[in-house]
């Protein structure tokens, strides 16, 4: 990228401090807020529930009975918590690659288009800003409702299908089918908008040169010069859908009540923790094993997938 | 394209992920309401109480038009919607944003933990014109700890013209009552309705069983056979396709029975006049029925009291407000409980003036009420009732085995009873 490299040649000695002065200014006007939030919002509330994690805190926010490990010891044996974990990974293991390929396959597809484009990738992005418990709840009564005439229930009688129950009952677990379509009409739009930033990023020269060079269009450009040149958005797309999906708790939340199944871990700390024991120290061990989880996945996933490194060092 | 221009990119595109997700996270979360209305200017004191979201027309305007008839405070109203009322209630109550007073049921762990305000020199005066039931149900050691405002029997609604169709008639066991659903199931109607959780039912099952929550040495009670028989029963049911599922509307709203959606629906008294709007006298109602011989019709009495929060601010203005409101003012009472839904005053004085329940469909709930209800133990709190939901769960809808899944609530409910009573 020649334009970047250009401009570092700049500064002139002339009044150089000055010029740092005010640079230092503006950089803390535009961060400052941010930063303030940041603090404030996200910094504080990691720290104070660190914190909490090694006391006894049912019914309080400053508590007083040190106890050490011991909420952490609770948390790892908790049979509940730690099938929260294995949910999280059945649903990570579904909704990652299916949110990928259809972001990854809307942005194909619209790329494509030679007209209206900037009506689908609207219609397309819209969904984002839908609220995702507005979505949750038209998806359990319109769309998934158990009656003959929920819209599921209608076109599977076309066929000749019996009525299902969607979400009551777990067996079979047809609840998931709900959850990760609700979520993937939510999100792929979003993603979708990335891959297509990337995708018209991609030089035109290389294409020429492939098809000079006797690529035929098609999958084969796509599986050798495309894929290839989205690795860095595809990389970060899968990373933040990773986090996304530990963090899923609207859907499930509406989705499913008053069961035992199907609860991911920050459903399942917000029972632990807000429910009617209302155990801030065990419901804040949880949630510090989970962000090292998090933490723990996400460098794996760099390591593995090389993200944030150059393309040329590998 | 240059090698060095390359991890610049990645970065950079990363981070443009990153912002892009940022805001638009941002985005998906505007349009949150805090459900706090601009406070009055009225002067002196200023409380606030919780309600959970009524489903009849005009409830809450009713609730915020006796606070503002109210003149020694400036009562705001918090109408709590959705179906967690407890949790938000049992989070708030942490915090300084707390009620002064809120409605709920009487349990125990909020009379030993000091979050509810004795009210017994309210009541005392009135004591004798309260439905003994609803007084015993709020007394720990002999101190009454909250005002009751309705009684609401929950029983079995069904459409008299489906059942002559069928050729059933009103079932008088559990059995009898999976076999009638069976009888009234057709490929546009379900036999039977008992909510999307059926959550609503186990403490019903729990009676009709011919057992109870709790022993009068707060003791559990309820693990018996003819509890795990009705667990095992409601599982055939709940897989034979004669019960409905996952409808728009769950147990407490009248609209799957209106609809046409079921024969047979559990639900409270407050929604029989929807009920009797839409079907007429198509319309009639039965008590859960016995589970083992043993055991009895039953009618879960359940109910909504007002609690003074002994933590809050403004404690002795927020009595004054409850004892002006729910023990002065008859008028509003009676209005509460008669002119939405049907509930039944828990004053007597009122509940034998109430003309609308004299008669027909009403006067059958009263009398259901009378003879087959089953009013709240104080003793069985939120952490019980969620145990035994669990069974439900983990028993009916998802076919584990009820003896070992009371095994594991008796575990849960033994912690809870230690902690309350030692």
């Amino acid at each position: 990228m020649p334009t970047t490299t250009t401009r570092q040649v700049s500064a002139p000695a002339r009044s150089r401090r000055g010029l740092r002065a005010r640079s230092t200014l503006a950089f803390w006007l535009f961060t400052g807020p941010f930063l303030i939030g940041l603090l404030i919002f996200v910094y504080v509330p990691i720290l104070w529930s660190a914190w909490l994690s090694f006391f006894e805190a049912r019914f309080t926010v400053t508590p007083s009975d040190f106890v050490g490990f011991e909420n952490y010891r609770t948390m790892l044996t908790d049979e509940d918590f730690m099938g929260s974990l294995v949910t999280f990974t059945v649903f990570a293991v579904i909704i990652v690659p299916t949110t990928w390929a259809l972001s990854l396959a809307l942005a194909l597809a619209v790329n494509r288009l030679r007209f209206m484009r900037a009506f689908f990738r609207s219609v397309f992005f819209l969904p984002t800003a839908v609220s995702y418990v507005a979505a949750s709840l038209i998806w359990k009564m319109s769309i998934f409702n158990g009656v003959r005439f929920g819209l599921a229930n209608t076109v599977l009688g076309w066929f000749g299908a019996d009525g299902t129950a969607w979400l009551a009952s777990p067996d079979p677990p047809w609840y998931w089918l709900v959850i990760v379509t609700v979520r993937l009409w939510l999100q792929a739009g979003f993603y979708m908008i990335l891959f297509l930033a990337a995708l018209q990023n991609i030089p035109p020269e290389l294409y020429e040169a492939a098809a000079i060079d006797g690529a035929r269009p098609g999958w084969q450009t796509f599986r050798y010069i495309t894929l290839p040149q989205l690795r860095a958005t595809s990389t970060a797309v899968i990373l933040l859908l990773l986090v996304a999906a530990y963090q899923a708790f609207d859907e499930f939340f509406n989705l499913l009540s008053k069961t035992t199944w199907g609860r991911p871990p920050l459903v399942e700390l917000y029972y632990k923790a807000l429910g009617e024991n209302q155990d801030y120290g065990a419901g804040s061990a949880g949630a510090l094993i989970l962000t090292l989880l998090i933490c723990l996945v996400t460098l794996l996933q760099g390591r593995i997938m090389g993200f944030g490194r150059a393309e040329g060092s590998k | 394209m240059p090698d060095s221009g390359n991890s610049s990119w990645d970065r950079r595109s990363a981070l443009r992920a990153a912002l892009g997700l940022a805001a638009a996270g941002g985005l998906a979360a505007c349009g949150g309401n805090n459900g706090r209305g601009g406070g009055g200017s009225g002067s002196g004191t200023s409380l606030v109480q919780y309600f959970h979201a009524y489903g009849e027309a005009g409830t809450e305007q009713a609730i915020k038009r006796y606070a503002k008839a109210y003149e020694d405070a400036n009562v705001s109203t918090q109408w709590i919607t959705g179906s967690n009322f407890e949790s938000k209630l049992f989070a708030s109550l942490l915090t300084d944003k707390a009620p002064d007073v809120f409605e709920f049921h009487p349990q125990i762990q909020l009379v030993k933990s000091g979050q509810v305000a004795d009210l017994t020199e309210l009541i005392d005066p009135v004591k004798d014109d309260f439905n003994p039931a609803d007084i015993q149900s709020h007394t720990v050691d002999g101190k009454i700890y909250g005002v009751r405002m309705i009684d609401d029997p929950q029983f079995f609604f069904y459409r008299k013209s489906l059942f002559d169709k069928a050729g059933v008639g009103i079932p008088r066991t559990l059995d009898e009552l999976v076999a009638a659903a069976a009888e009234l199931t057709t490929d546009k109607v379900k036999g039977i309705y008992l909510g999307n959780t059926l959550h609503s039912i186990v403490n019903p099952l729990i009676w009709a069983s011919g057992a109870e929550t709790l022993d009068e040495n707060n003791e559990i009670a309820y693990h018996t056979d003819g509890v795990v028989g009705g667990f095992r029963t409601l599982r055939t049911l709940f897989t034979s396709g004669d019960l409905l599922l996952d409808a728009p509307t769950d147990f407490w709203d009248p609209s799957a029975l209106n609809q046409g959606l079921t024969a047979i629906q559990w639900c409270g008294m407050w929604a029989m006049p929807q009920m009797q709007q839409a079907l007429g006298d198509d319309l009639g109602i039965f008590p859960f029925p016995k589970v083992t011989d043993a055991g009895r019709q039953t009618v879960y009495n359940g109910g909504w009291s007002m609690f003074v929060n002994a933590k809050g601010k403004n404690v002795e203005a927020a009595k004054e407000y409850v004892k002006w409101l729910w023990i002065d003012r008859k008028e509003y009472q009676e209005d509460w409980a008669l002119s939405y839904g049907f509930h039944i005053p828990p004053r007597t004085s009122l509940a034998e003036s109430a003309d609308k329940l004299k008669s027909g469909l009403p006067a059958e709930g009263v009398r259901l009420f009378n003879e087959f209800g089953h009013f709240d133990n104080i003793g069985w709190t939120q952490a019980m009732i969620t145990a035994l939901e669990d069974v439900l769960a983990n028993c009916v809808r998802k076919g584990g085995d009820p003896e070992a899944e009371l095994g594991k609530a008796d575990g849960k409910v033994n912690r809870e009873l230690d902690k309350l009573f030692g």
